[in-house]
């Protein structure tokens, strides 16, 4: 009986207190940059596609909901052939944006992905592949790596000597010497 | 420790046992510690090149401050103290790979090395994670090596390995090391395809992604994501044991698995590259009928369950079944032929030459009185004879083992100096060129010929009766003497008995290849002559299929007597087993003959030339899509597993024919469910073939209670790869016949050897995992090495020696050409020539002819000729054939093939055809 008055009690007080609901979608929540919603590929700033198909997103994955197969362009730059994400086991732990060396996976604040049909949530490259750099403007991971590519010969890569002219009978130069 | 003497070492203190003469890096991994390092490696040793080794090692238990030394050229003797954990030496090691790095670049992404790589290991087992250096990086231009080996010179950190082992183990000459200090490359004088054949194991041997897989590089995948098992090689008759790795359906790669009696580290490069025939686009996937309508052919395929009544409703209308066995399938496949059609229905898929050499080879191993040899045991033989096998073509694995046994002589001599085999530069520094007695007798030159103290050239018969007169030298029961021997073969024979006979251990190779059965029994006669005098004489030959041994050792008649069969109407269908027969094997009219059976029915993988002529085409597994098991020339039986779940209705051959059995009501096939099933019916059948169900542990075999996962603990995409086609994951396919699990659960330790489907361990994500498999590094395997072995010579065996008729010397003619095989590594194994980047490797069909024949022919080099039946030829000088030879290509696509050696009209006569 005391327990019963006492429920009453409790939700008499609570009438008097202020509403938590949001009216969501007429009232949007406040999203922190920082939130871990739907997963983008991003694009280095010379427009290129930023993944390099390493794979290590893919294991990071704890739920395995990312599939992808590397390939590469005639001039050694290595790229997703196709690049898929089953959204329908994805978990939003965002284990594949800390793993990714290039900065190509991140997650966004969109968290609106409801869909009736399971297989619907099933993304693929041309689904995730935005146009601009994301939350990481700047970086480009070819710029850095001593793989050449198209238009980044042997040695003009950030911090690299010029390639070694092996015939030569000249001691190496030496950074200080310059 | 089989009697070695061991003596103690203290490592933190603790006392641990070790064989004695020993480093202290090989000890210290033996015992299962961790030390970095990347210079020494188990099969080629050490030469203190790269410091990353380093420990330190104190005086006795009062000293305390000690000295750095590099643990793999210091000796484990007796009483030596080493602490690896010591601070100074742990900050000296982390030291020293800081430096290594400094012109690393920024690759581990988009390098095919990464998650399997050697320096990422033991940069992480140093702990160096930062990058402190702020300088540039020096950089290197790339070298093309051909379609085997991918070149990414700025990862070097100039260990080494590439260089030894190319040039010192395997006996390469155009590589090497180029420039100075932090300058030096690795790759060859300028761009062009790596001549050796065994480059590809250069990617196993770097420990960074210099050189990396260029065939896996085409569907790149990382170790982590490939769903393994273990295998064995079909592309020869040594039966290396490989590790293929498959993703997404198709095959990836092939790997080395270490099989301490086999392979060891290192296979060759046709078995390396020899695999994408699986991908082939034009593989049979379901059951695949051919219609004849006078001129058009019709092909269809058959609905489910459609196929075997078709075949049964054939088979009891027939007038009499024959079935074609195969030297390339499993044991298991042909016995399941051999069941359905009867033990005298059954031919077995070679020519009536080869059989016979087959059968000569099984009797003498399995009932003579010396032993067949290891691989590894034949690294140990002190003195070779070889009788016409050219080994890199046709049993390469041997070949680079022969390369290490010319080793065991001269090691004496540096023994005599105190310099341990482990210390490789000062064993190469003492013994300089000097190489052990090993004599090569071949029609035409060889690639191992700049390894062996003497060569013989001469026509098959020749070589035979240089093997008879050795044979005789040391045996005078022995048939001979040889009649007319000319001078200088009758001193060389006299050398090559005195060397046999004086080694510790000489060993006798022969084999199958040059089709000459005198050849055979030559070796044999040498290597029981060594017996009688009390050697421990090894015999080899060398097999010419993965499974010939196997096939042989089931019997049957050969192909002729097969058409024979069916001429005399006592047979009016053929079922033919994993055999393209008229790609080979007979001649092409009598191959014809059998074809136009009036029902001919294939179980094959891939179209061929017999494919277009049968009328049922049964879609069957290869080895990677398949278990069985296949006999060694050793006379091993291995198992091979299942890789992965091939689609469409592709099954293991013996499965096609176990159901048509079940559907015909044969007594006892319902009961093959398993491999296991027929194996026990196998080998309870045939008396040769009764230890085959040893080879491996059976299906219910469980590590605590759990099967062994295929695939890694780290297995990504699982619920993604299939996504795309349907977002609810398929259940995954269930192995009834091992041990093993399509899965990434199950058992995490270490199966038994046979069962190993990668080698991982903790920390060891590269392929030196494998020292952590083995109780004593570079020794067998934890519980021994897979496989079981079928003959050892019994307690005084005793067998006659052959030849009461010693072949006639080879007369040259004036008109006629004696042609004789010559062997391609690539181009002479008809699988392997179907994998593209072998396929670059294929040689144009060509006639190899002595000098002076092609100038009284006046053909120069490269001309083409015309020459029935083998078509265009293009004329190749070879200054090595003895008068009266010629060369032919054996088994190349495209070649038509008549059965070698054979006589041959000169090609001059046929030389109008030409340009
Ligand atoms: S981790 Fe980044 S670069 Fe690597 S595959 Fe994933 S998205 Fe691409
Ligand atoms: S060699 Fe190893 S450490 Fe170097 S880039 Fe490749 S994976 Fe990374
Ligand atoms: S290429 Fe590889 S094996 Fe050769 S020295 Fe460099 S790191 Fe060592
Ligand atoms: S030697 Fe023979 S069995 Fe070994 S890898 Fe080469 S082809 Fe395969
Ligand atoms: S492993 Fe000892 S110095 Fe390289």
């Amino acid at each position: 009986m005391l327990s019963v008055l006492k429920a009453i009690w409790a939700v008499l007080l609570h009438m008097f207190r202020p509403r938590v609901t949001v009216q969501y979608p007429e009232e949007r929540p406040h999203i922190p940059p920082r939130w871990r919603g739907r997963i983008i590929l991003s694009r280095d700033p010379d427009g290129e596609e930023r993944c390099v198909a390493c794979y290590l997103c893919a294991v990071a994955c704890p739920v395995d909901c990312i599939a992808l197969q590397a390939t590469e362009d005639g001039h050694g730059r290595r790229y997703p052939e196709f690049f898929r994400i089953n959204f329908s086991r994805c978990i939003f732990c965002g284990f594949c944006e800390e793993a990714c060396p290039t900065y190509a996976i991140q997650l966004t604040t969109d968290f609106e992905m409801g869909e009736y049909v399971r297989q619907n949530l099933v993304y693929e490259k041309e689904h995730l592949l935005i146009s601009g750099t994301g939350k990481y403007p700047g970086y480009n991971f070819y710029r850095v790596a001593g793989l050449s590519v198209k238009g980044k010969d042997k040695g003009q890569a950030e911090n690299e000597e010029p390639p070694v002219d092996l015939k030569s009978l000249l001691p190496g130069r030496m950074e200080s010497e310059q | 420790m089989d009697g070695k003497k061991t003596v103690t070492i203290y490592v933190e203190g603790k006392p641990h046992q070790v064989e004695e003469g020993k480093n202290l890096l090989d000890a210290c991994l033996s015992l299962g510690y961790d030390i970095p390092y990347f210079c020494w490696h188990p099969a080629m040793h050490s030469v203190g090149a790269c410091r990353q080794c380093a420990v330190k090692q104190f005086r006795d238990e009062k000293d305390t401050r000690g000295r750095i030394v590099m643990s793999c050229m210091t000796p484990a003797a007796d009483g030596t103290r080493i602490s690896i954990n010591d601070p100074e030496a742990v900050k000296f090691r982390a030291s020293v790979i800081e430096w290594l790095m400094t012109n690393h670049p920024h690759d581990c992404p988009v390098c095919d090395e990464g998650g399997e790589c050697h320096l990422q290991d033991m940069t992480v087992m140093t702990g160096h994670s930062y990058r402190r250096f702020r300088s540039r990086k020096r950089t290197h231009r790339n070298q093309y090596l051909g379609p085997f080996v991918n070149h990414e010179m700025n990862r070097c950190i100039a260990c080494y390995r590439c260089v030894r082992f190319y040039n010192d183990y395997a006996g390469g000459r155009d590589f090497g090391v180029f420039g100075a200090h932090n300058y030096v490359y690795f790759g060859r004088y300028k761009d062009g395809v790596l001549e050796n054949e065994f480059s590809g194991n250069l990617v196993e041997v770097c420990p960074t992604g210099v050189f990396t897989d260029k065939t896996l590089k085409r569907h790149y995948t990382r170790k982590w994501d490939l769903q393994t098992a273990p295998s064995i090689c079909v592309h020869c008759g040594l039966g290396c044991n490989t590790i293929p790795g498959e993703r997404y359906g198709t095959l990836r790669r092939i790997r080395n698995r270490y099989n301490g009696e086999i392979n060891g580290y290192f296979i060759c490069d046709r078995g390396r590259y020899g695999y994408e025939f699986i991908n082939n686009e034009n593989r049979f996937r379901f059951p695949v009928r051919l219609e004849r309508h006078g001129d058009g052919e019709k092909t269809g395929t058959f609905g489910s369950g459609e196929v075997i009544p078709h075949i049964k409703s054939i088979l009891q209308r027939a007038r009499g079944v024959i079935g074609i066995g195969s030297p390339r399938a499993s044991l298991e496949a042909n016995f399941a032929l051999r069941r359905l059609v009867g033990k005298e229905r059954f031919y077995q898929g070679t020519s009536a030459g080869e059989a016979r050499i087959m059968a000569d080879i099984v009797n003498i191993l399995g009932n003579g009185p010396a032993r067949t040899p290891s691989l590894r045991e034949t690294e140990s033989c002190d003195a070779v004879f070889v009788l016409g096998e050219d080994l890199t073509n046709t049993a390469p694995r041997m070949a680079l083992a022969l390369r290490q046994s010319v080793m065991q002589q001269p090691a004496r001599l540096a023994a005599g100096m105190k310099i341990p085999r482990w210390d490789d530069k000062g064993f190469r520094e003492a013994v300089q060129n000097n190489k052990g007695p090993l004599y090569i007798a071949h029609p035409h030159g060889t690639k191992l010929d700049d390894a062996a103290a003497a060569v013989f050239r001469g026509a098959p018969e020749d070589i035979a009766r240089l093997g008879f007169a050795v044979a005789n030298l040391l045996d005078d029961n022995a048939p001979g003497p040889v009649k007319d021997l000319p001078g200088e073969a009758s001193s060389l024979a006299e050398e090559i008995a005195r060397a046999l006979e004086n080694a510790e251990k000489p060993l006798v190779i022969s084999g199958a290849s040059l089709k000459t059965p005198a050849l055979i029994h030559a070796a044999a006669n040498i290597a029981f002559a060594l017996v009688k005098k009390g050697k421990p004489a090894c015999l080899s030959y060398a097999a010419p299929e993965c499974n010939s041994m196997g096939l042989s050792l089931m019997g049957g008649a050969p192909m002729e007597d097969a058409l024979k069969t069916v001429q005399a109407g006592e047979a009016d269908t053929v079922i033919i087993l994993e055999n393209d027969i008229l790609a080979g094997q007979m001649a092409p009219d009598q191959a014809e003959a059998l074809l136009s059976a009036r029902n001919v029915i294939l179980i094959d993988h891939l179209p061929g030339r017999t494919s277009s002529m049968a009328g049922i085409i049964l879609p069957a597994s290869t080895f990677a899509e398949g278990s069985g098991t296949f006999i060694n020339s050793e006379g091993r039986a291995q198992r091979f597993y299942k890789v992965f779940d091939p689609s469409g209705d592709i099954q293991e051959s013996w499965r096609w024919l176990r159901d048509i059995m079940v559907d015909m009501a044969y007594p006892g096939a319902s009961g093959w469910l398993t491999l296991d099933d027929i194996v026990s019916s196998l080998s309870a059948e045939i008396p040769g073939l009764r230890a085959v169900a040893n080879a491996a542990p059976p299906e219910g075999f469980r590590m605590a209670g759990m099967k062994i996962p295929r695939q890694p603990h780290r297995y990504s995409g699982r619920t993604s790869m299939n996504a795309a086609l349907n977002v609810h994951e398929p259940k995954p396919a269930e192995d009834h016949d091992s041990p093993l699990t399509f899965s990434m659960e199950g058992y995490a330790g270490q199966p038994p050897s046979p069962l190993i489907p990668r080698f991982w361990a903790p920390a060891w994500n590269s392929a030196q995992a494998v020292n952590k498999f083995q109780p004593e590094v570079n020794g067998p395997l934890r519980g021994g090495d897979p496989g079981v072995r079928l003959f050892e010579p019994k307690e005084n065996a005793l067998m006659d020696y052959f030849g009461k008729e010693i072949p006639q010397a080879f007369t040259p003619e004036k008109e006629r050409l004696f042609a004789v095989p010559v062997y391609h590594i690539f181009g002479s194994e008809p699988l392997s020539s179907l994998s593209p980047a072998i396929a670059g490797r294929i040689p144009a069909p060509y006639i190899a002819l002595r000098p002076e024949d092609a100038e009284k022919m006046r053909v120069p080099e490269g001309h083409v000729i015309e020459l029935p039946p083998f078509g265009s030829l293009s004329v190749r000088i070879d200054g090595s054939l003895p008068e009266g030879l010629a060369g032919i290509p054996y088994g190349l696509p495209g070649l038509k093939d008549m059965e070698l050696p054979a006589w041959i009209n000169s090609p001059a006569a046929a030389k109008k055809g030409g340009q």
